[in-house]
């Protein structure tokens, strides 16, 4: 049988779990729908853009956080230098390497034109795209999921961690897997008189039957991809931290073994650094360390498909320039957005910067928001994802123009 | 005694209560009771709502003391050592287990970390047991609610001292008392005081007396100010802007803690005139002369009586104990409760679990159990002796629900929206098999005849019928990983 006359009766059968073995062979196949992919990471509780991306080369950066600031290149536990004026975090080393192949970029002072100061509001506009209106059933990434052309499989939409994100809440099939190395092993549902005996409870079920099909389906997808490649991923590299990296690399396999999963969600928490967050090293220090560890992971583990993967950080708002009685930020307004991907126009610190003046500053104490945060995701929904014209006010409604010279991908 | 002979204590009695109710079948309101005010129905609270009917039960659990505590469960509370000591004592032994790790290289690390874990499992279990063993199911719900909405997280530095005290003396004692206390309770406690940062918040002048290595760590932070207004009190949409989260943060700065200086309860809360903003403030629309620790009295005071606190938190009360969206007719008449009564818990709660919309079928068997909920449900319902909270914390911790383990200051959600996924059925199914051929921490298989009576009426006609069909050893778990079981 022709490879395009199997993928037709597997679609024709709605049949993702008959995944043939080898299945990780065609994942790079140019006519899937499911071939460009989405990574998202979300730092909940709001990261330091301006200890990520510090504008060093702002006369204001150092007065305005003496004890945090980041030193200038090229002294001890400075900043790594980007383009002169821009500096990256030194605990983002792993990073530096994608900086240099121009496939990271950074959309500096970016964010939600909401001004809430709420973490709790600033996120579930992030999640659904729709900045004020917290009433929003869903979230951007299950209608982009539904827009998306081709059929959905429950695994085209997938999060890990044990609850289901608001961003993949809604009307799409979206599956989230635990962390950690629970989603490739063999479950209590596997045996098969438990398995049919639940079946028969759930099949039907209007509350639940929705969410136990998908995590039914979603997990045989799953234990075949990963025992697909399970002894290639096994010496691929040193074992990994637990935590961000070894999910990230449990991902990237994962990927590489079904074609079927598109787009991906991971949340970390922990950025809310109101004292004592220290400069190059210190507590973000700490959190940075195994997330640009993660990422660096991912797309080395992602292989070929690195190519045809955009992976975007975002974070609900920035934190204010200055910094705080206790050497820590609080809660502020406009923030770095990243992305990282073999087709990103890498390279560049975009996005309009008005520098940190006091004239420039929002409310005279944060970065003012330049860029959307929905015109940056529109860019990777459409120029990457190939999101057709007609659906894409469905998934980001009420879009702003999109910025003079923002442009995110090749 | 061990935790195993406890149970068999409790049980037993549960059991003699239960016989004499089994004339009068459990009906659905009994049940709805249960679910909602007690960590689902055991075969004892059972039998005792059976017996006094639905008023009288939710009266006599409006009044906690009056409920005896059994002994043998007064007994093993006593015995875990972490769950009962002072905040002082407490952070002293953190301390000093701290001091010890750093100084000594390898030796006794392990025993160290056995003695922080071993602490940790203590203040769990401590919390677990009640919740699972005391008849006061109501507090314990409570204490759950409460918790979460002033929430604090075990897991930052010295909370994990101090997380103990917090619940036991900041939470518990108000929890059908007065708002205001408990706001001012937990506003002083040194968990929160150092959770959300006011112990660090200053005036912008002022100079530590240990001098300038520390002067660049003194100011404003407003950590605690902004939660204080939108999630302890105001909400969200209660009409306060940036400035007022500034100037409250202002009013606040002052209000500290020395660790060194705590020693019995409530003791830990310090004003230092020395760190207070003596500038006049606007907050609210007041003027708010210098008056030290007053100011931030004064904030409790405006705050606990807003009637935009009243309809928020009596929202959230309402969507714990009624629906994902309350009705907004119950919530107004809990604010116009809590308004009327100066902020009574026991008042605006007796409001909320008298109502119509509260009892209705309508509204039973409809919120989506919290991973908590499901996992203390599971074993009240069982019966079976547990040997070991262990599993059950882990069990926890897996679903996303470690406890005392909420990061953020907005606690944990309870809606449907925040916990039904596919790997949450798939989790509690596992458990739910698990717990039902007794494996750890249960000490024997769960009989399920039993189990389906003690679920009563919560059990559907098509579970009932497919658990007839289904091979015996299987039953059990059907009923505990049923549709059904995973909504109360």
């Amino acid at each position: 049988m022709r490879r395009r006359q199997f993928l037709n009766t597997l679609s024709l059968a709605g049949a993702g779990l008959l995944l043939p073995v080898g299945a990780g062979a065609w994942a790079a196949a140019a006519d899937r729908p499911t071939r460009r992919k989405l990574v998202v990471v979300m730092l909940r509780g709001a990261v330091d853009g301006l200890n990520v991306v510090a504008p060093y080369g702002d006369p204001h950066y150092r007065a305005l956080r003496p004890a945090i600031g980041l030193e200038r290149p090229g002294t001890e536990g400075g900043a790594l230098d980007l383009d002169g004026y821009f500096g990256l975090h030194p605990a983002l080393s792993p990073l530096l390497p994608f900086w240099e192949r121009k496939q990271l970029a950074f959309v500096h002072a970016s964010g939600s034109p909401d001004p809430t100061r709420s973490h709790f509001d600033a996120q579930d506009y992030m999640e659904s795209a729709t900045p004020g209106a917290r009433n929003t059933p869903d979230g951007w990434m299950n209608r982009l999921v539904a827009a998306l052309p081709g059929a959905s499989t429950p695994s085209r939409a997938l999060s890990i961690g044990p609850a289901m994100p608001r961003i993949l809440a809604g009307g799409a099939a979206a599956v989230n897997l635990p962390n950690g190395a629970a989603a490739t092993r063999a479950d209590v549902l596997d045996r098969p008189a438990v398995g049919a005996a639940f079946d028969a409870m759930y099949a039907d079920d209007p509350r639940f039957g929705r969410a136990y099909r998908a995590g039914r389906s979603a997990h045989k997808e799953v234990m075949q991809a990963s025992e697909a490649r399970e002894m290639r991923a096994a010496d691929n590299g040193a074992p990994l931290p637990n935590g961000f990296p070894d999910d990230a690399a449990r991902l990237a396999n994962l990927m590489r073994n079904d074609p079927n999963i598109q787009l991906a969600f991971i949340a970390l928490g922990g950025w809310d650094t109101h004292a004592n967050q220290g400069a190059a090293t210190g507590q973000l220090a700490g959190r940075l360390q195994p997330l640009a560890l993660g990422l660096a992971t991912l797309a080395q583990r992602l292989g070929p498909l690195f190519e045809d993967t955009a992976i975007v950080v975002m974070s609900e708002f920035g934190r204010t320039a200055r910094q705080n009685g206790n050497a820590g930020t609080d809660h502020g307004h406009g923030n770095v957005m990243w992305l990282l991907g073999g087709k990103v126009a890498g390279g560049k610190v975009q996005g309009e910067w008005r520098g940190l003046g006091p004239d420039a500053l929002y409310e005279g104490r944060d970065v003012p928001v330049t860029t959307d945060f929905r015109n940056v995701l529109a860019q990777v929904a459409e120029r990457h994802l190939v999101l057709p014209d007609s659906t894409l006010a469905r998934v980001f409604p009420a879009l702003p123009q999109n910025p003079a010279g923002l442009r995110l991908f090749l | 005694m061990s935790i195993r002979h406890l149970m068999v204590a409790v049980l037993a009695a549960g059991a003699a209560a239960l016989a004499a109710a089994q004339t009068s079948p459990p009906q659905a309101q009994g049940a709805h009771i249960l679910n909602r005010i007690a960590f689902g129905p055991s075969p004892a609270d059972l039998a005792r709502v059976n017996a006094l009917g639905v008023r009288a039960y939710l009266e006599e659990q409006l009044d906690p003391q009056r409920i005896p505590m059994p002994p043998a469960l007064t007994a093993q509370l006593a015995a875990l050592d972490a769950a009962n000591l002072a905040p002082g004592a407490a952070v002293q032994a953190y301390r000093e287990l701290r001091r010890v790790a750093r100084a000594d290289q390898d030796d006794s690390k392990d025993e160290r970390r056995m003695a922080a874990r071993q602490a940790a499992y203590e203040i769990e279990a401590a919390r677990l047991l009640r919740a699972l063993y005391s008849p006061r199911q109501l507090e314990e719900v409570l204490t759950d609610f409460w918790f979460n909405h002033f929430n604090v997280f075990i897991n930052k530095g010295l909370d994990r001292a101090l997380v103990a005290s917090y619940e036991r003396d900041a939470i518990r004692p108000y929890v059908l008392g007065n708002f205001r206390a408990m706001l001012g309770a937990t506003a002083k406690h040194p968990a929160m005081l150092f959770y959300l940062d006011n112990h660090l918040s200053t005036a912008p002048d002022f100079v530590p007396r240990r001098g300038a290595a520390q002067g660049n760590r003194t100011g404003l932070n407003e950590n605690y100010a902004r939660e204080l207004m939108e999630l302890h009190t105001l909400g969200v949409d209660g009409g306060y802007t940036q400035r007022d989260v500034t100037e409250l943060a202002r009013m606040l700065t002052g209000w500290t803690f020395t660790p060194r200086d705590l020693s019995g309860p409530n003791d830990g809360f310090r004003f230092d005139p020395r760190r207070h903003d003596h500038g006049v403030k606007h907050w609210l629309g007041r003027e708010i002369k210098d008056a030290g620790v007053a100011e931030g009295e004064l904030a409790l005071d405006v705050l606990a009586m807003h009637p935009a606190t009243a309809r928020h938190v009596s929202y959230q009360l309402a969507q714990y104990f009624v629906a994902d969206e309350p009705p907004p007719a119950l919530v107004e008449r809990m604010a116009q409760t809590w308004l009327a009564t100066q902020g009574d818990l026991r008042a605006v709660t007796r409001t909320l679990l008298l109502s119509d919309e509260f009892l209705s079928a309508a509204t039973q068997q409809t919120k989506f159990k919290t991973p908590y909920q499901f996992v203390l449900s599971a074993v009240r319902a069982s019966g079976v002796a547990v040997s070991d909270l262990r599993p059950l914390i882990g069990a926890l911790r897996q679903a996303g629900m470690p406890l005392y383990g909420c990061l953020t200051p907005d606690g944990y959600k309870n809606t449907r929206q925040a916990w039904l996924n596919p790997d949450a059925l798939t989790r509690r199914i596992a458990l739910a098999t698990a717990l039902a051929a007794g494996r750890k921490p249960f000490t024997q298989p769960v009989d399920a005849a039993a189990l389906q009576d003690t679920l009563g009426p919560t059990v559907s006609p098509h579970t009932r019928e497919l658990v007839s069909q289904a091979a015996p050893p299987l039953r059990a778990a059907m009923l505990l990983g049923s549709p059904d079981f995973m909504q109360h």
